[in-house]
């Protein structure tokens, strides 16, 4: 027995000597709390398992490289399978927790309308990178709101550019005939507005066609779509539709290069193992898939190679993967930048998040010395913009990865977003009686 | 006319999936009396213990034919969903006995959720593929007669034969087979089959073996043509609606009615669905039905309810 206990202490202090070595000591324990409200179950669990495992991952990599100036990352994940009701659920019993949250990072459309009226009574940001309300980039009425790196209209506006770059440009399209394929929610109904506008500019027959979720009856959809012929399907789903969109434009024989899809159709699980998925291409909004990157071998390097993997090893530099790695790389800059004005090496409450999101400028440097060298660019947020940039690169399938189409980096069109943007910031306002908030405000 | 014609066929075909899925509902529910809300969810677990193993065994044992992994795979699959049908039956059901029918509702509810959770922690929550072989280009028939042809998904076509040759098989098992015999003994008068030594417990695990077949069936045909993940499981709502229709208790009932239901959705899509904004399908196969109770409660060929007052 004696043997065995001296064993074990024997075991418990290498234990304890090696992980003091590998985990950094964080002096005053000062902690900083990032609620994850995931979907790592139901019918969008492929495309949010990946998605959750990126942001524990670069939170455990922030820990690794000594924390937020010194503030250690701590963050706790709550179920909501995609669906709102659940996630409103995870948001009241976490935004307590832990000193109270930072942020709130979504990942779902529908959970951000219902929690986009809570967030201002409880002082905490809601951040939503690629999607979201698109008319919460208006910081003038979306205070607590954060679209960072694009919403779903800035998707749609460089995914039909980069659809006009296929035929020869935007005066080309005249004549075209345009199919919208979206999922029947509030995150598929963001593209219609942008779309529109850009059909009565551009001369584009532009016909819409609603699946139901979770989008695994299309037969009809895509009979449509073969009685039209269009020249090109936008695809706009999200989760199983996505695969299902593919294999039904097999079976009616569409050919998959003039579908293009949109970042939360462009994932792996979309693709992998779908035949006559190949020549399939998406417009990503930043990032795309990045394997290469230098955040990605730290990853594997801190992290994974430790064997505190999240996820399987494969999956890191996924694309999906890598949108998780950028939305918790986000919400720490934000921080980061918070510390700077309240107190570096501090924790910040929800209320001086917000300023750091408000006040976030991530040049390339910055971003380059993160690790993220080609796999994002610059994002600049003000009082009036709460998107910072809207960057976007075209991805096609080739049956194993997603290869680059081009160099090309997308932007979205603001002078034609701008407008869209502030009619429906407004239209809000009107209708929960905000005020827009004046240039003194945005000092606060 | 053309079009026409391609919805009529697209709808036919996917009526007979549906009607595959309903099967599982009404042999359960002919024998025991149970309305078996997890059958969707044994629909989704047998087709994810396939996929699974398909892709597991060739690793474990080393080899590379997918044929012998498809056709373990789908043993084991089937084995497993034995498996589940005497643990239902020996922890739910035997519980359960003279219990009201709303009570044997909520446990198959209960029971759904279980195989639900359970198959998604065992078997992981991916989209995984089930390739056995299947051809997934089109076919264009009657070029000649309509500019463009007629398509024909061949998947749908072989899925459909299968299907026919499942219920085909089920009769043949139900009307000359000894267990069949004692199924529908039992499925007639619960009381009179135990009186001649027909042992109710062992019918119900058959039964429910039977009907975890016939979901392995259906995951295997719906998870090559969409990839075995989570909404396999709602594929058992698209079921409702045709046996609301073909009757609870009917064979032919559930057939006619995923014919009827698969054809009145996809036309109604088609040629109303522009009209209302689209997306109609789901519910309009419910108002289909709903409508059809209206004129025949029991259903297309459910028994005729009579209570003596």
């Amino acid at each position: 027995m004696r043997v065995r206990n001296a064993l074990l202490a024997a075991v418990v202090m290498t234990a304890g000597f090696s992980s003091s070595l590998t985990t950094p000591v964080f002096a005053q324990e000062q902690e900083q709390f990032f609620p994850l409200l995931v979907f790592r179950t139901g019918p969008y669990a492929p495309s949010g398992v990946p998605w959750a495992n990126g942001f524990v991952d670069y939170y455990k990599l922030v820990n690794a490289r000594g924390g937020i100036n010194g503030v250690k990352a701590v963050w706790e994940e709550c179920e909501t399978s995609y669906a709102t009701d659940r996630g409103v659920e995870c948001y009241e019993r976490l935004k307590g927790k832990n000193g109270g949250a930072t942020l709130f990072q979504t990942m779902s459309t529908g959970i951000t309308f219902a929690l986009t009226e809570k967030a201002p009574g409880d002082k905490i940001p809601i951040l939503t990178p690629g999607y979201g309300r698109s008319d919460s980039a208006d910081g003038g009425v979306f205070e607590w709101n954060f679209p960072l790196t694009g919403t779903h209209a800035a998707s749609a506006d460089t995914q039909l550019q980069y659809v006009a770059s296929l035929v020869g440009g935007l005066d080309k399209l005249q004549g075209k005939k345009i199919t919208l394929l979206y999922h029947d929610s509030p995150y598929g109904k963001e593209a219609i507005p942008i779309l529109q506008k850009r059909a009565e500019m551009h001369g584009f027959d532009l016909s819409m066609i609603p699946v139901t979720h979770p989008g695994v009856e299309q037969k009809s959809a895509w009979l449509q779509i073969r009685q039209n012929r269009p020249d090109f399907v936008l695809l706009w789903g999200w989760g199983v539709m996505n695969s299902t969109a593919l294999k039904e434009a097999q079976a009616t024989g569409f050919p998959r290069d003039k579908i293009v899809g949109v970042w939360p159709s462009g994932s792996e699980s979309d693709v992998k193992g779908i035949s006559g998925a190949e020549g399939y291409s998406a417009v990503l909004l930043q990032p795309g898939s990045g394997p290469d990157s230098q955040v990605v071998k730290d990853i594997l390097e801190l992290v994974h190679a430790k064997g505190e993997g999240t996820g399987p090893k494969e999956e890191v530099g996924e694309a999906v993967y890598m949108r998780g790695v950028v939305n918790a790389m986000l919400s720490v800059e934000g921080v980061r930048a918070a510390q700077e004005k309240f107190g570096v090496g501090k924790t910040v409450t929800g209320e001086q998040a917000r300023w750091g999101y408000e006040h976030l400028d991530l040049t390339q440097e910055k971003l380059d010395a993160l690790g993220f060298h080609d796999v994002m660019r610059e994002v600049k947020t003000s009082c009036a913009d709460h998107m910072g940039s809207s960057w976007a690169r075209a991805y096609v399938w080739d049956g194993t990865r997603w290869k680059l189409a081009s160099d090309t980096w997308f932007q979205a069109d603001m002078s034609i977003l701008d407008p869209l943007v502030k009619t429906s910031a407004d239209a809000y306002a009107a209708e929960k009686k905000l005020e827009r908030r004046r240039a003194d405000d945005c000092q606060s | 006319m053309g079009f026409f014609l391609e919805a009529l066929f697209a709808g036919l075909m996917s009526g007979v999936l549906y009607s595959l899925v309903a099967l599982g509902f009404v042999l359960i529910f002919k024998t025991s009396g149970v309305f078996n809300f997890a059958q969707g969810a044994m629909v989704l677990f047998a087709a994810l213990a396939m996929a699974r193993f398909a892709e597991w065994l060739p690793q474990w044992l080393g080899f590379e034919s997918a044929l012998l992994a498809n056709i373990v795979a789908f043993l084991i699959a089937g084995a497993i969903m034995c498996v589940v049908a005497w643990l239902v039956e020996l922890l739910v059901l035997r519980h359960l006995v003279n219990q009201s029918d709303a009570t044997l509702l909520m446990a198959t509810l209960g029971v759904a959720y279980f195989l639900d959770g359970l198959g998604q922690s065992g078997f992981g929550s991916g989209i995984y593929t089930i390739d056995v072989g299947m051809p997934k280009d089109p076919i264009f028939v009657l070029e000649s007669v309509f500019p463009g042809g007629i398509l024909l998904n061949k998947e749908d076509l072989i899925a459909t034969v299968i299907a026919t040759a499942l219920v085909g098989l089920l009769t043949l098992f139900f009307m000359k087979t000894t267990t069949g015999r004692a199924l529908r003994a039992v499925a007639d008068d619960h009381q009179a089959a135990q009186s001649i030594g027909i042992p109710l417990n062992r019918i119900w695990v058959i039964v429910w073996c039977v009907a975890g077949g016939v979901a392995l069936v259906a995951g295997v045909i719906w998870g090559s043509k969409l990839g075995v993940q989570f909404s396999l499981s709602t594929v058992a709502l698209r079921a409702l609606p045709v046996i609301i229709l073909g009757g609870l208790t009917s064979i032919p009932g559930a057939i006619v009615g995923g014919l009827i239901i698969g054809v009145g959705e996809k036309l109604s899509e088609l040629y109303l669905g522009p009209l209302i904004g689209g997306g109609i399908e789901i519910w309009f196969a419910y108002v289909l039905a709903l409508v059809f109770l209206l004129f025949r409660p029991q259903g297309l060929f459910g028994e005729k309810i009579i209570d003596r007052v």
